[in-house]
């Protein structure tokens, strides 16, 4: 092995321990911060369950807005398409194991995820955002008409899932559900680490980049999106699912227009293109909602507007994009 | 030796006017080959009709005797017809090893993986690394795209097209917005070209052009005025007429 050679081989590793680092860090964070939320709001646990969903839904629109530069106001309809889908397999399917249902969410919003895919990726910019607010309505729609499988405007209820892995039944105060989401949410955010990481990974900021230049590599634009679209869709179903057999009943509200421009806001305000983003901008902005709108009823959404434009004027790169790059240029003047 | 990459009497017109107008040429492994043209000549066009990112009205696209006329442009790439861009065309938060890298996983079919890490694939990291140091770029390998000088961008741009492992390279103004002073590295990278490679390149420096091709064509509106050697073509005078001009007079190939 040459010099040059053996010091790629070092720098490599060296890229590699400190990426491996930084997932730890997070995992570490997410535990943290759920036994801190666990000790701190016990009688508050459904509203961190909620959390912890929405933050999944969130995640899900990073992947194919923050990494791939997808613009969607619609992204809802993955998150309600999981969660419907396990609430009618609970209900009308009689499938009320909570790990049989999140599967059906996943699968839910894998085919959610390939058919608006197959739409939004047909237009680029504003044509693009327009066809998802027209998707994000016909979900709505088909939900609201359909009331037979779906309760319509009534909601879905009735869901009971039975205890997860037949010991921890879901009880009253929302423990279970709390655990059983934090656990999906770190597994979910590990295995996203290791996709932004990967072959496909770089293709999908190359994507974001320039088409152009990815095509003459030799690789189709459209196929990769249409993959990060079902990547996505799993994890917003998985969301979907957590939200169904956390409440135990979905309402048209997890297919809307509101909750995909929510999402889109909680993004942008914890920063695009960053797993660690996405989780920010969720429980900044949720805790940042529940606290306001209960300590000033009538103005709270003037509350919020007002922190969304300070973020936007002041930190254009998010609250968690803003603190990421000063880190970068302490470390790098250090150096 | 037969050809690697035919073009036949290829054809595309604009409203009433033919911008590629019944062009045919064959190249073999290893040729060099530089299009010269003045502005306006159809050299854009042509390359558009050739990657397939414009689709002829009539003619024939070959690589390796197969006709690719009806090949989209990412199967041509798949089947070796690589090209690198006059306006560099790379991505400005991604390292050139990064580049490199997403080359050589998509050329093997490996960049839809969705785990793994380049970094620690060892045979993806030694042909990056042995890519980037031949093009004198190691000491930015881990650097972003947007850190870089421009004339290294240019090298990397040369370097993502021969991860590809192409069969025929077309260059478009390699060294286009490059600085007199960096122009040295970029010659160096094409006389280090693979000797097999046939390479097309569109240039406008013709000292660069004439130390580099070994076959000259002329394009002027839309139609090949010359094919032939370099020294050939500064004698020709529908060349000087349609591009040369005062290079010719001056005397600098003849």
């Amino acid at each position: 092995m040459t010099m040059a050679t053996m010091n790629d081989a070092l720098a490599a590793a060296r890229g590699n321990r400190r990426k491996l680092g930084r997932d730890l860090a997070g995992l570490f964070v997410i535990l943290a911060l759920a036994v801190v939320g666990y000790l701190l709001f016990p009688n508050n646990l459904a509203l961190l369950t909620r959390m912890t969903a929405i933050a999944l839904l969130v995640l899900s629109l990073d992947l194919v807005t923050g990494y791939c530069g997808v613009a969607t106001l619609g992204h809802a309809a993955l998150f309600g398409t999981g969660a419907y889908t396990a609430g009618i397999a609970a209900v009308h399917f009689g499938i009320t194991d909570p790990l049989l249902m999140l599967a059906c969410g996943i699968l839910g919003g894998v085919v959610a995820g390939l058919l608006c895919g197959a739409v939004i990726l047909r237009a680029h910019g504003l044509p693009q955002l327009v066809l998802s607010i027209a998707l994000i309505h016909l979900f709505h729609e088909f939900a609201n008409k359909a009331s037979s499988w779906t309760g319509g405007s009534d909601g879905l209820a009735g869901i009971a899932p039975d205890p997860l892995l037949g010991l921890f039944a879901f009880d009253l105060w929302g423990r279970t559900a709390y655990v059983f989401g934090i656990v999906l949410l770190a597994v979910v955010f590990a295995l996203l680490r290791l996709v932004v990481r990967s072959p496909f990974g770089m293709l999908c900021r190359g994507i974001k980049e320039d088409p152009i230049r990815i095509r003459a590599m030799g690789a189709s634009p459209k196929v990769t999106l249409i993959k990060m679209y079902m990547i996505s869709g799993a994890v917003a179903g998985a969301g979907g699912a957590l939200n169904a057999i956390s409440t135990q009943v979905v309402g048209l509200d997890s297919l809307s227009f509101t909750l995909s421009a929510e999402s889109l806001v909680m993004l942008v305000l914890g920063g695009t293109g960053s797993l660690f983003g996405a989780l920010t901008g969720t429980i900044v902005f949720m805790f940042f909602e529940d606290i306001v709108s209960a300590a000033n009823p009538f103005h709270w959404l003037t509350m919020v507007g007002a922190l969304l434009i300070a973020v936007v004027l002041f930190a254009p790169k998010g609250l968690y994009g803003t603190i990421a790059a000063v880190a970068a240029r302490w470390q790098e003047a250090r150096r | 030796m037969s050809a690697i990459f035919e073009v036949r009497n290829l054809k595309r017109s604009f409203g009433g006017l033919a911008v590629t107008n019944d062009v045919s040429l064959a190249m073999a492994p290893g040729d060099r080959v530089a299009l010269i043209g003045p502005n306006g000549a159809g050299k854009t066009t042509f390359v558009n009709l050739v990657t397939g990112n414009l689709t002829p009205d009539s003619g024939e696209v070959r690589i390796g005797g197969e006709d690719i006329t009806r090949v989209n442009a990412i199967g041509r790439v798949r089947r070796g017809l690589v090209r690198s861009f006059q306006v560099t065309r790379l991505f400005q938060d991604m390292t050139p090893a990064e580049h490199v890298a997403l080359a050589i996983l998509q050329r093997d079919g490996r960049a839809g993986r969705l785990f793994g890490n380049y970094l620690a694939m060892p045979e993806v990291m030694a042909e990056v690394g042995d890519l980037i140091g031949k093009l004198g770029l190691r000491d930015q390998m881990h650097r972003r795209v947007r850190e870089i000088a421009y004339g290294q961008q240019r090298l990397l741009e040369i370097a993502v097209a021969l991860a590809l492992k192409p069969r025929v390279l077309l260059l478009d103004e390699p060294a286009a917005g490059v600085p007199q002073s960096d122009t040295g590295r970029i010659e160096q990278a094409l006389a280090d070209l693979p000797p097999d490679l046939a390479v097309l390149m569109i240039e406008h420096d013709m000292d660069l052009v004439f130390r580099f091709a070994r076959r000259v064509i002329v394009l002027a509106a839309g139609t090949i005025i010359f094919d032939g050697s370099p020294s050939d073509a500064t004698k020709d005078p529908r060349v000087r007429e349609a591009y040369l001009g005062s290079y010719a007079n001056a005397g600098h190939a003849a």
